[in-house]
């Protein structure tokens, strides 16, 4: 097939004329130029916390106290990311953030397994077999995304006292799965609705039944949204403070409560470098998330962020 | 031939895609007033060539000249041309009459000639009653006639079509399909039109440029390219249902004739050679189904034979029947008075001078 | 689509049971529906109905450490808000919430229309801007408190380059430690709302840019009547998920302030937390929380009004 137009259109050849040939001329502006400014600019401000800290974090107590905040530690040492995981101190207890670390691995894998769970059986049953009131029940689900946990914390707490579970892992794996219900619902509920209905009711025909569609059709097609699930879970379950602090307890403290706690500790000299050390400890866990999801992870925040 | 005699002349035109090339040395003229189609599969390159006509996309070389004037370099707005969307791109939170107006105003025309402008292009495309709707409140037609008055109010010289049919349902886009073609005939402006559409462009150009792989394949009339097309690849592309192919051998000698591989003789003495061909080669030869003609008056073609019919598809105006002849799937279309039923035998025949005869290495017109 | 077709049960509801017995199957697995969605149900009803309701008439008694039931009416309102904790704590919100807001949207928009030009690195721009969110809001507290802390941060710093009378140290004064927290707080969120905003740009019709150049409408005026007016809803998702992280804000003052210095920084939530736990005034802290509750409802009696008037407009149109 190469047939050339030159065959069919008359006048063949020398045909480019004088004057303006090929691309535009290429403008770097200053609109061009103001552009690239404002996002330079703009990243330095978004990378500058992060730098201070592990420049920090390398550098010997005298030298921070020389004052020179952006520079390279003159002679970089690993003991205060050392101290900061084994020893160092919340008032009298001094193992370091490494026994938050491990409640925060426990807290995070069980909060996250049962809540997501739980959010793509309701996402399916919402979808596929509603029952009466199930859009009522759904509809108050999704109005709780937006209640501030202050206004439940105070009954949860005086409910868990009665049942004897207050300050155990189970009353924070508790806690997670419930106020993490209505964000995964609505995600798993928008993306079962999607699915085309008659594949629902060829499965109804072939003779399945609600759980046997359930893991049999709907579990494996829906590996991408349980991704995402997983990675708002896992940082959303690891970030978490204000649950840590109140239904934790002491056995369970997850890590950014540890964090605080070593950082806020007021006795002795305040060890800059350590806490930073253990401040970008706490913060590894969701970043390598963040790194390895990459795009999976904004669309983790849309997801999120989607209303009903 | 003249520069000035061309409204769109498009000179030696190569696009780059990253490292792929979308259109590679392309020229076109197109005289004033022309409706030019391209045409072709998704992926040819046929709306890129459009885009870069209309200087959305920047070209990697060659030029292209409007109206006499060379506007490689220039902006969209300053090249005189008027532009209509497959998805309408109307903006949505104006009115219909803002729609209109919106480029007018930015441009910085005074108000009566902006009013006049829009009035005239309401009155062509009689959507007065619109004007103070906002596009969610139109059907899908009705969008498209105001993006196409969009492109009218800019009293542009040339107006660009990209696949303006292609989301509206079937009744529809035939009705809105003569309407355009009635726009052509009142305004006789240059209109470069891209479809997917073999009917549309049938109906519509006064020339086609079938377009594959970023080069045309051919450029002519629509009654050139249904008779006459220019190799094998534009035969089976235009058409429907699509052409009979029968590959086999032209054997030359006192009298020419196509022998399939199965051994029919064709007779071929007819055929209007477009190009004198000294030995014998193997060929193609494509037949449209309707050019063959079943019943009685089959005997007095040049090839004629019995065959058993497989499949009848009453189409409403005719019937489409397959069968086989020489051991191919053959269809032809036939009166949908004729009762014919599957397995019953019938004669059929041909002239291959209504046919075409293809070289079967290099795919062209022989 | 799903409504009508999908519930088990709500096909065969509205046929006599007389004509048509009820298959079994049918029914088994609608039950199989309500238990499997039972802690849904149970959350629902238990925690966002009971609970607030239960915290509701706690804020109208006098209880102090443990629940009791001895109603007092409204006076622990008129004790909210004739303390002077509290109403810094609302000011403070207030405040602290249109800024935050208002900054995040703005520079989230105009990040997202700078990365919508055809960047260069643009995935690693994006990645930049984004990272901070994925840390704790305890996190971007502490690393903030640093930086503005007049001992090792910025002032340090920049008197450590010879300019001694430099000072800089907004979170040891009353009434600039409120900046910080903005800084602090918009830090971790402008880069989601560039995500947003920037997935808005992405999705819009790119025939539309095509129709504005080929109308000769610039650059900037395409972005300000015609591209923004069709970003409502990516605009609405952002504003929406700001203001619910305002209303909860509570980790970052307690890492980067502790509500200091004195109670210039107070915020409601942690208001409502201190009550419970080490004040020991569980009804004022309810009346405090009723008083969280009410913009949140506000907000959404908003948007429903909104929708359903849209809702309205679509059906007397067709």
């Amino acid at each position: 097939m190469t047939l050339v137009v030159n065959n069919v259109v008359p006048g063949a050849s020398g045909r480019v004329l004088e004057g303006p040939c090929g691309p535009r001329k290429s403008q770097l502006s200053i609109a061009r130029l103001g552009i690239y400014g404002f996002l330079i600019m703009a990243a330095l401000f978004f990378l500058m916390p992060f730098w201070v800290m592990i420049v920090t974090s390398l550098k010997t107590l005298p030298e921070i106290r020389e004052g020179n905040l952006f520079n390279w530690p003159s002679d970089p040492t690993f003991e205060p990311w050392i101290k900061a995981w084994f020893s160092a101190c919340t008032g009298r207890d001094c193992n370091g953030l490494q026994p938050g670390f491990w409640n925060s691995v426990k807290i995070t894998a069980i909060a996250t397994v049962v809540s997501i769970t739980i959010a793509a059986i309701n996402g399916y049953a919402l979808s596929f077999w509603r029952y009466r009131y199930a859009n009522l029940v759904f509809g108050i689900l999704v109005f709780g995304a937006f209640v501030p946990y202050q206004v439940v914390i105070y009954p949860l707490i005086i409910t868990m006292r009665e049942l004897g579970i207050f300050s155990t892992l189970l009353s924070i794996v508790l806690v997670h799965s419930i106020f993490g219900m209505p964000i995964l619902t609505l995600l798993y509920r928008n993306f079962f609705a999607s699915l085309p209905m008659e594949m629902f009711k060829a499965a109804r025909i072939d003779g399945a039944g609600f759980w046997q569609i359930f893991f049999r059709i709907m579990i494996p097609m829906a590996v991408p949204i349980t991704i995402v699930a997983i990675i708002l879970q896992l940082t959303g379950i690891w970030n978490d403070f204000l649950f840590g602090t109140v239904f934790a307890g002491r056995q369970n403290m997850p890590m950014t409560v540890q964090l605080n706690n070593i950082v806020q500790t007021t006795t002795g000299v305040r060890e800059y470098n350590v806490h930073m050390a253990a401040t970008i400890l706490t913060a590894a866990v969701p970043l390598i998330v963040y790194f390895i999801s990459g795009k999976w992870f904004v669309r983790g925040i849309a997801a999120g962020a989607v209303k009903g | 031939m003249n520069m000035s005699e061309h409204s769109v002349s498009i000179r030696d035109l190569t696009l780059d895609y990253g490292n792929t090339r979308v259109l590679e040395n392309l020229n076109l003229d197109i005289e004033q007033g022309e409706f030019i189609v391209l045409l072709g599969p998704s992926g040819c390159g046929k709306s890129t060539l459009l885009n870069c006509i209309a200087g959305l996309m920047d070209i990697s070389d060659g030029q292209i000249h409007i109206d006499n004037r060379n506007v490689t370099w220039e902006e969209p707005k300053d090249r005189g041309i008027g532009m209509v969307f497959q998805s309408y791109a109307l903006y949505p939170q104006m009115t219909v009459e803002k729609n209109l107006s919106f480029g007018l105003k930015v441009a910085g025309y005074k108000k009566d000639e902006i009013q006049r402008r829009v009035a005239r292009a309401a009155e062509i495309l009689q959507m007065e009653e619109l004007l103070q709707r906002k596009p969610v409140e139109l059907s899908g037609g009705q969008r498209q006639r105001v993006a196409i008055g969009r492109a009218l109010v800019r009293e542009a010289k040339v107006f660009l079509f990209d696949e303006p049919l292609s989301n509206l349902d079937a009744k529809l886009r035939s009705d809105l399909r003569v309407e355009i073609k009635r726009l052509h005939q009142r305004l006789k402006n240059t209109m470069i039109y891209v479809t997917h559409d073999q009917i549309e462009a049938l109906t519509l150009a006064n020339r086609i440029a079938i377009m594959k792989d970023g080069v045309i394949q051919q450029l002519a009339d629509p009654h050139t390219i249904y008779n006459k097309p220019v190799n094998l690849y534009v035969a089976g592309f235009i058409g429907s249902p699509s052409m009979n192919f029968f590959q086999g051998t032209l054997q030359t000698g006192d009298e020419t004739c196509f022998v399939t591989d199965s051994g029919t003789h064709i007779p071929t003495s007819s055929y209007q050679f477009a190009r004198a061909s000294s030995d014998s080669c193997s060929a193609v030869l494509g037949i449209r189904p309707e050019h063959i003609i079943a019943g009685e008056g089959a005997r007095g073609m040049p090839f004629s034979t019995r065959v058993e019919i497989e499949i009848v598809e009453p189409m409403g105006s005719n019937t489409l029947v397959w069968t086989r002849v020489a051991d191919q799937a053959v269809t032809f279309s036939c009166d949908s008075d004729q009762l014919l039923a599957p397995g019953q035998s019938i004669d059929i025949g041909f002239d291959p001078a209504r046919g075409s005869l293809f070289d079967a290495e290099s795919t062209l017109r022989l | 689509m799903s409504q009508t077709l999908s519930a088990g049960s709500g096909r065969y509801r509205t046929r006599s049971p007389a004509k048509y017995p009820k298959p079994r199957r049918i029914r088994w697995s609608a039950l199989m529906s309500v238990l499997g969605t039972a802690p849904m149900i149970i959350t629902a009803i238990g925690v966002f109905v009971i609970c607030i309701v239960y915290s509701g008439l706690l804020s109208f008694t006098d209880a102090r450490m443990f629940p009791s039931f001895n109603f007092v009416g409204l006076d622990q309102y008129k004790r909210l808000w004739s303390t002077g904790r509290w109403i810094v704590s609302a000011n403070n919100l207030w405040f602290f919430g249109l800024l935050s807001v208002g900054l995040s949207m703005m520079f989230g928009f105009l990040l997202a229309v700078f990365m919508d030009q055809k960047i260069r690195c643009e995935s690693l721009l994006r990645s930049i801007f984004l990272y901070p969110f994925a840390m704790s809001l305890v996190i971007t507290g502490l690393a903030w408190r640093w930086i503005l802390d007049p001992s090792i941060g910025i002032q340090a710093a920049v008197r450590g380059w010879g300019f001694t009378d430099f000072t800089f140290a907004p979170l040891v004064n009353a009434d600039t430690a409120i900046y910080g927290l903005v800084v602090g707080a918009i830090w971790n969120s402008i880069g989601v709302t560039m995500a947003i905003i920037l997935a808005g740009l992405r999705g819009i019709d790119t025939e539309i840019w095509k129709a504005a150049r080929i109308d000769g409408i610039s650059a900037w005026k395409t972005y300000l009547f015609i591209v923004l007016p069709m970003m409502k809803g990516a605009l609405f998702t952002a504003f929406v998920l700001q203001c619910v992280g305002v209303v909860r804000v509570f980790d970052i003052v307690i890492a980067m302030t502790q509500g200091g210095p004195g109670i210039a920084t107070q915020m409601p939530a942690v208001f409502v937390i201190e009550h419970i736990t080490n004040r020991i005034n569980v009804a004022l802290g309810m009346a405090a929380a009723m008083m969280m509750l009410l913009p949140v409802i506000l907000l959404l009696a908003l948007n429903g009004f909104i929708q359903w008037r849209m809702k309205r407009n679509r059906e007397r149109l067709s």
